[in-house]
């Protein structure tokens, strides 16, 4: 849960990138680190295996400016997105703000990207999260692949397998290129701070 | 989203600084469980990016308490690594917040643990949350 430290007058979010193994969650965050590198004044944290996979997280803080004088740290995790690190996920998720939900589009990998949607609406409601009620935001990530020939799922495919119900905004997306990975961002830090009530930004 | 008020935070800031940095602790971190950072204080030399940080200390101590239960533990309330000149002390406030101590040799481990046994009673009589 974002934490409001009124002595600091700082505002701190969580901001959590999921999805299926491979899916270019991490990817993501480092296109946002190279983006950003002069709003973001520490290193990556990233736990990873020796083969470059998420085993526990990523972390990066971004400082996004002021809202009413509170300075708005959002810090971003991802995490292992394999299907065996679900206890992992959870440890991750706690406290969570916002997320983003990082789809791949290759044909190969609908079942995968169902499955973890699924799981991932399973672990919020365990911590008593309601999907409808929590900012989320889609990314069918990989767009760039159709250039190279590779097949595709089609933005409607994937769109009513994912978001068929829930109707969020979702965008494809390119992390290797950076082809919408700001837009992603942008949107989910704006629902973030919608979500929080009125009263003090 | 959640906050306490500035009272509230500087009480906390005096029991940090005079319970726990006064006796020769370097640093001293109040954590949530979502790797939020809600107090810290060192004694001027500490270089730790303590976003980082908190980050891994709430991931690390939600990881040991997830093998706690595991092993069919309730919890592991304390946790501590030792290291050649630096140590780290864990401690469960409440199940929202982490008091995390940095400190060297020349602090004594039983007699820091009184301590935070202390401020973290402190502590729990201070803390009431605002939510927004
Ligand atoms: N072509 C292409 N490759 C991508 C894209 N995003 C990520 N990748 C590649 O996909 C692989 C996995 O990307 P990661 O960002 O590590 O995936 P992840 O979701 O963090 O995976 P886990 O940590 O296992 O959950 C890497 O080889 C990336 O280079 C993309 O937009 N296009
Ligand atoms: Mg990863």
């Amino acid at each position: 849960m974002g934490f409001v430290n009124v002595k600091k007058m700082e505002v701190l979010v969580k901001l959590v990138y999921y999805g299926p193994g491979r899916g270019g969650k991490t990817t993501n965050l480092d296109y946002i680190n190279q983006k950003y590198k002069e709003r973001i004044k520490t290193d990556m944290v990233s736990i990873k295996t020796h083969g470059d996979r998420t085993l526990f997280f990523d972390f990066l803080p971004v400082d996004i400016g002021k809202i009413k004088g509170f300075d708005i740290k959002i810090q971003l995790y991802t995490v292992p997105g394999q299907v065996k690190y679900n206890a992992t996920r959870k440890l991750v998720l706690k406290g969570v703000d916002g997320l983003v939900f990082v789809a791949d589009m290759q044909e190969e990998m609908r079942e995968k990207n169902i499955s973890s949607f699924k799981q991932m609406q399973e672990n919020l409601a365990e911590m008593n999260k309601d999907i409808t009620k929590i900012p989320l935001v889609l990314q069918y990530n990989k767009a760039d692949l159709r250039e190279e020939g590779i097949p595709l799922l089609d933005f409607d495919t994937i769109d009513a397998d994912l978001n068929g119900e829930l109707k969020l905004p979702a965008f494809e997306g390119s992390a290797i290129t950076g082809y919408n990975v700001v837009k992603t961002l942008k949107k989910a830090i704006s629902l973030t701070m919608l979500s929080f009530k009125k009263e003090l930004l | 989203m959640y906050g306490v008020s500035q009272e509230q935070l500087d009480q906390i800031d005096i029991l940090l600084v005079q319970e726990l940095i006064d006796i020769g602790v370097h640093s001293v971190i109040i954590v949530d469980v979502a790797g939020n950072v809600i107090a810290e204080h060192d004694n001027g030399n500490s270089q730790c990016d303590v976003h980082a940080f908190a980050a891994l200390a709430a991931g690390n101590f939600a990881a040991v308490d997830a093998m706690a239960q595991l092993v069919g533990e309730q919890e592991f309330s304390v946790h501590f690594h030792k290291g050649e000149k630096e140590s780290i002390n864990f401690s469960k406030v409440n199940d929202d917040l982490l008091l995390i101590t940095i400190f060297g040799n020349d602090v004594s481990l039983g007699f820091l643990r009184l301590k935070t046994a202390k401020i973290i009673e402190e502590i729990i009589s201070i803390w009431k949350v605002t939510e927004y």
